[in-house]
């Protein structure tokens, strides 16, 4: 565990840092990270939390809408509920902005658990457990040096994710953005489901020592 | 650290199943199981977090073709959110218990409120409501009893947890999960320390070997 006793120390150098992020953005270099991006995306919901900043909220529901609403077509939504449901996990978005706790999650990931719920309540209809004390609910403000360890493991996950070989990556993409189960990505591709396991398993392997 | 919490967990759930709860393509049963052991796991929920990440980074930057919103669909959502916030559940209260709370919820009450039923052999089962495409229940097996001999049609989970069994894979505490698929016939013995409860879930019915614990299967809907 980290100690909390740095966390004034740390929320000022978050403000700092976020604010730093924010304006390379703003000033229009021409190639914003991946990394600048993430951090953009946290000030975002900071501002909307704070400030309910409509124009943050616009700059995030510009990019995540359209994926929310691509995800939830291919898990089998018809075009209007998934323009629906999209809308409802953005407005979740707003209405849970102070729950989010960038030492735990990035933005995207927030956002993809969020819509990943909302396709188990509405598309499959079904209760959904969830595992005890995963309530998004920072008590005090998330120390800084969680926050930066887990925008470091994001960025060398995401790097990994597309360095991964394409059979594999394919795999595991058609397992998110499919709503397919590892035997029905059998039936879809022809692939044995032997196969399909291994690859997927070799993907993750790959993934997990990257992380470490 | 919670007394209930087990630090033993030698028996972990597989990739397969933590991503298919993080894509969201699992069956309710099986999500049930997923939320009860990693309640109790913190190794498979840093898994589980990983997972999650993967799904962040796929929806942060996967080519999704052709998904543009409806044009006023910015403003609509405005209005949705100005309309008031949405009815979310509170945060479910962490507390000692044989029972995660993801079970609490299901049961709807805790262990004493249980309505079990016998299935033969001392052995008890209580079935949890979930959707058809896979079963949940929880089973009470006496203390140094065994359940009945069976196999499997499809992939069964067993999870301990209260007691302990014992069973061609090993010996399984609390938190451990038993993942047996068609191949594998096996007979679970409970510890004779304590009576031994777990949660089993499975995507097929139970098939039994002797001819009596068929027909009992019919009648008991194992």
């Amino acid at each position: 565990m980290s100690a909390r006793s740095h966390n004034v120390l740390s929320r000022k150098t978050s403000v700092n840092f976020q604010t730093a992020a924010a304006r390379l953005v703003a000033v229009g270099s021409k190639r914003v990270t991946n990394e600048n991006k993430r951090n953009l995306w946290i000030s975002h919901i900071h501002r909307i939390r704070d400030d309910a900043d409509k124009a943050a909220f616009a700059d995030l529901y510009a990019h995540f809408a359209p994926r929310v609403k691509g995800f939830l077509i291919n898990s089998g939504a018809d075009g209007s509920m998934a323009e629906e449901c999209a809308q409802e996990v953005m407005a979740t978005l707003w209405h849970k902005a102070h729950l989010f706790d960038p030492s735990r999650a990035s933005v995207a990931t927030w956002i993809f658990t969020i819509a990943r719920n909302r396709k188990i309540d509405i598309l499959r209809k079904q209760r959904r457990p969830e595992p005890e004390d995963l309530t998004w609910g920072p008590e005090e403000e998330p120390d800084q040096t969680d926050v930066l360890a887990l925008q470091q493991e994001t960025e060398t996950l995401s790097k990994a994710l597309t360095t991964l070989p394409a059979a594999q990556r394919e795999l595991i993409e058609q397992a998110y953005f499919g709503d397919l189960s590892h035997s029905e990505i059998a039936k879809k591709t022809g692939l044995p489901l032997g196969t399909i396991k291994s690859r997927i398993r070799l993907g993750l392997e790959r993934l997990r020592q990257t992380m470490k | 650290m919670n007394k209930m919490m087990s630090t033993d967990i030698k028996h972990h759930l597989t990739d397969e199943i933590l991503m298919g709860y993080s894509a969201g393509t699992l069956p309710e049963a099986f999500n049930l199981m997923v939320a009860t052991h990693v309640s109790l796991c913190d190794a498979c929920r840093t898994q589980l977090a990983a997972c999650d990440a993967v799904g962040g980074i796929l929806l942060d930057e996967h080519d999704i073709p052709n998904t543009q919103m409806q044009p006023g669909s910015f403003a609509a959502t405005i209005a949705m959110i100005e309309q008031g916030v949405p009815i979310t559940k509170a945060p479910a209260v962490k507390k000692p218990s044989v029972l995660p709370s993801p079970l609490r919820d299901y049961i709807g009450s805790d262990l004493s409120e249980i309505k079990w039923r016998p299935i033969g052999m001392g052995v008890k089962q209580a079935i949890l409501p979930t959707s058809k495409q896979a079963s949940a229940r929880l089973l009470m097996i006496p203390a140094g009893a065994a359940m009945p001999d069976h196999g499997h049609h499809g992939l069964e989970m067993t999870m301990v947890l209260q007691g302990a069994f014992q069973d061609d894979d090993g010996y399984f505490v609390r938190g451990d999960v038993d993942i047996a698929d068609s191949d594998l016939e096996h007979t679970p013995m409970a510890d004779i320390h304590e009576d031994c409860i777990c949660l089993a879930v499975s995507d097929a019915p139970l098939r039994f070997k002797g001819i009596l614990p068929r027909i009992m299967q019919s009648f008991i809907r194992i």
